[in-house]
């Protein structure tokens, strides 16, 4: 018996790995291929790299520092709506980022809420281009992730500890010393790392709201190459670079985080008697109203500027919308394709090489698996004719490790504690498959699924690369109308994709967890 | 005959040796400390494990090269005996078919299963809405269905109260008797073993006893078994 008889069978996630890692390892040897390192960095490529880093460092920093105050009023506090608002703060991971940047001009913009405010006392409107927009924007996206990851730290601490610094009388600098800071030490770095990963391949808020030489991301230099100048070596030899970085990010990224800030139970509250003097008591309603407040006002935003233009929305913008539900859902049942063989072969207890191919989405950036694609299409077929399969696929690429990170600990547990029953009762691979492991991953596949959708529902990256003007996804809609300035459609459109992506993944992960026994 | 003809199982790093026989039809209760081996005996039975050394026989026929559910073995685990998205019915119904494609007559044997373990028209029910006695007794019943000749017990009962888990322990011994299985049962209590065991393996320190009468071992414990019972 060198095999111990499993429940489940590996090969399929086996090769689905193998997949996986060929396509994205091949995409990877054409940039390298088409590469030309002879011409060297320019000083704009130089540039781009210094700008990237900033904001990654900056969008990191922001993120998390003002993630702590509103995480630990959060922990402490008890009050109506609380639940809502950490429920809120999952939305954004889901939110289209074109969604949110309109949403952001409509608050922070020259036209906006704020610079009308400043107006009021005779102020110039404040600017939202350049490094400023692409650090608030990283901030609106990610500080409510780096809550959640903190937060989550926070629930981690056990209650006695908490009845323990009550009994002792514990004040607030002891209770810093000795409770808080001792769990943000462990926290913080992680969160630091995940925001910056994201931020360092973040290109749709680069390609709206940055731009020009001092507002490049290598992200967006690649697409400026390859669609303004159509110098594959260029964005071939950036796309080098661009994996350098975001391999080193995320490895940093792994290594560090704990959490996902996708656990549930993160509303749970506990009974904590430190923080009553007033001073504590208003710093906590503060926070948590500043942090709602730029939350909802954005959202809020969509909505009002988005419903006037709703009932005129130009054909080409339902049309983009259709679109971008067939991309998703053919990105979907890809992404699931691979991640369920993955994580029942991973829980059969085959999970090194699998698990790495699973978490190469975080190192290979979407426009470097889009460039590399194209390299190599390009001798075989019209690559502008694949952009929407390429969406889909790089798309089900992406959202592949935030998939694994779902199913993985359910796939482990069922067949931990169903397998041996399984075998004992002579059910065969199929069987288990069907009765047993499918119907109880439902949950997880409902949630897993929504989130695929929704993330590719509202993606601006790949399909800006390959698109010609004749097809467009509905964030490329949006952006092009934004671009040609009409306003009111742009607003319009981008409620309806909030109402899609939003609601698909409503959906599903409703679907999911309907009638599941647990 | 169960035979463990010298044999090593081996549970990743832990190694227990069993060199003993036991007769068809016995009800053997298979105590000792925690951690001595006595549910890696029954995996190696089982075909969880895989066995180093030795082999062990089922009349005569060799077990290591059959898969564990081709084995003449049902077993039933500490918990987690049950799938809690199938109805009761369908979980008994898996030890007929684990296809579940049952004939009308498989369903007969089904619900005859289910009332002779005292769950009549309970059928439709998910394990959820079942008491824990119930869940134990769905599993019973499928043990009854499944018409395998060994029954392999590890504690599946140890979540119950003691009236009702002698209750299960006789319901076993009965179920047993009818069908002339075999049955190695894990316990940590020498009352059950008393109370329905013909015959004891003790488990102890990586090594497997050959089984003595039950009520005899009690009566003069061999210095392990006192060690394991203490002064009481």
């Amino acid at each position: 018996m060198a095999d111990r008889a499993q429940p489940v069978s590996a090969r399929p996630g086996t090769g689905a790995a193998a997949c996986i890692a060929a396509l994205v390892l091949g995409t990877l040897a054409a940039v390298a291929w088409r590469a030309e390192p002879g011409g060297g960095l320019s000083a704009a490529d130089w540039a781009a790299v210094r700008f990237t880093l900033l904001q990654a460092t900056l969008s990191a920093l922001f993120s998390v520092g003002l993630a702590i105050p509103v995480a630990r009023a959060l922990a402490r506090r008890r009050f109506a709506g609380r639940s809502a608002l950490i429920a809120l703060l999952g939305v954004p991971f889901i939110l289209p980022v074109i969604v949110a940047i309109l949403g952001l001009l409509e608050v922070f913009g020259r036209a906006g809420l704020i610079s009308q405010l400043l107006g009021l006392f005779g102020l110039d409107p404040i600017r939202i281009y350049g490094l400023h927009g692409v650090v608030l924007a990283h901030v609106f996206l990610n500080l409510p992730l780096a809550t959640r990851l903190i937060l989550q730290g926070w629930q981690e601490v056990p209650a006695e500890r908490f009845r323990l610094a009550a009994q002792l009388g514990f004040d607030a600098p002891a209770m810093f010393r000795l409770i808080e800071w001792p769990l943000l030490r462990q926290v913080i770095p992680g969160a630091l790392a995940v925001v910056f990963a994201i931020c360092l391949t973040s290109f749709a808020v680069a390609l709206t709201l940055g731009g020009g030489p001092k507002a490049t991301t290598i992200e967006l230099g690649i697409y400026q190459a390859f669609r303004f100048e159509f110098d594959l070596g260029r964005a071939a030899l950036l796309s080098g670079l661009q994996i350098l970085l975001a391999t080193g990010a995320a490895m940093v990224a792994i290594r560090l985080a704990q959490g996902t800030g996708f656990g549930t139970g993160l509303d749970r509250s506990l009974r904590r008697w430190d923080g009553r003097t007033t001073l504590a008591r208003t710093t906590d309603t503060v926070w948590i109203a500043l942090a709602a407040a730029f939350l909802l006002l954005p959202l809020g935003a969509i909505v009002a500027s988005g419903v006037p233009g709703f009932a005129g929305l130009p054909f080409v913008v339902w049309k983009a919308a259709g679109v971008s539900l067939l991309v998703a859902t053919a990105s979907t049942l890809l992404l699931l394709l691979a991640a369920l063989p993955m994580s029942a072969a991973i829980a059969t207890g085959r999970h090194t090489a699998i698990e790495l191919a699973g978490l190469l989405g975080l190192a290979a950036s979407p426009l470097v698996i889009g460039t590399g694609l194209f390299i190599l299409i390009r001798p075989i077929a019209d690559p502008f004719l694949l952009a929407l399969p390429v969406t889909a696929l790089v798309n089900a690429l992406m959202s592949l490790p935030f998939a694994m990170r779902i199913l993985v600990p359910r796939a482990r547990d069922i067949v931990e504690r169903y397998g041996k029953l399984g075998l004992s009762l002579n059910m065969g691979h199929g069987p288990f498959l069907w009765r047993v492991f499918l119907p109880r991953m439902r949950a997880q596949i409902g949630f897993a699924a929504g989130l695929g959708m929704a993330l590719s529902i509202g993606d601006l990256g790949v399909i800006t690369l390959f698109a010609d003007p004749d097809i467009a996804t509905l964030p490329l809609q949006i952006y092009r109308l934004m671009g040609s300035y009409q306003m009111e459609a742009a607003a319009g459109g981008a409620l309806l994709l909030l109402l899609l992506s939003v609601g698909t993944f409503w959906l599903l992960d409703k679907g999911g967890r309907h009638h599941a026994e647990v | 005959m169960l035979k463990f003809d010298d044999c090593t199982i081996d549970n990743g790093g832990f190694h227990l040796a069993a060199d003993l026989s036991v007769y068809t039809g016995r009800i053997v209760a298979v105590i000792g400390p925690s951690g001595g081996g006595k549910t890696t005996l029954l995996e190696g039975v089982a075909g969880f494990l895989p066995l180093s050394q030795g082999e062990i026989y089922w009349n005569a026929n060799p077990l290591s090269d059959t898969e564990p559910g081709k084995r003449p073995v049902a077993m039933l685990f500490q918990d987690g005996n049950l799938f809690p998205h199938l109805t009761a019915a369908q979980n008994v119904g898996l030890g007929i078919d684990p296809r579940l494609r049952l004939s009308p007559d498989d369903k007969t044997r089904i619900d005859a299963a289910l009332t002779r373990v005292g769950l009549d028209g309970l059928g439709p029910r998910k394990p959820g809405a079942l008491s824990g006695g119930q869940r134990a007794r769905v599993a019973l019943a499928r043990l009854m269905v499944q018409d395998r000749k060994i029954f392999l017990l590890d504690e599946p009962f140890a979540a119950l109260g003691p009236a009702l888990k002698a209750e299960m322990l006789d319901l076993v011994a009965e179920l047993a008797r009818e069908t002339g299985a075999t049955v190695l049962m894990v316990s940590h209590e020498p009352d059950d073993a008393r109370r329905v065991a013909d015959e004891v393996i003790l488990v102890t320190d990586g090594k497997a006893r050959p089984p003595a009468e039950t009520a005899k071992l009690f009566a003069d414990p061999p210095d392990a078994l006192r060690a394991y019972l203490g002064d009481a």
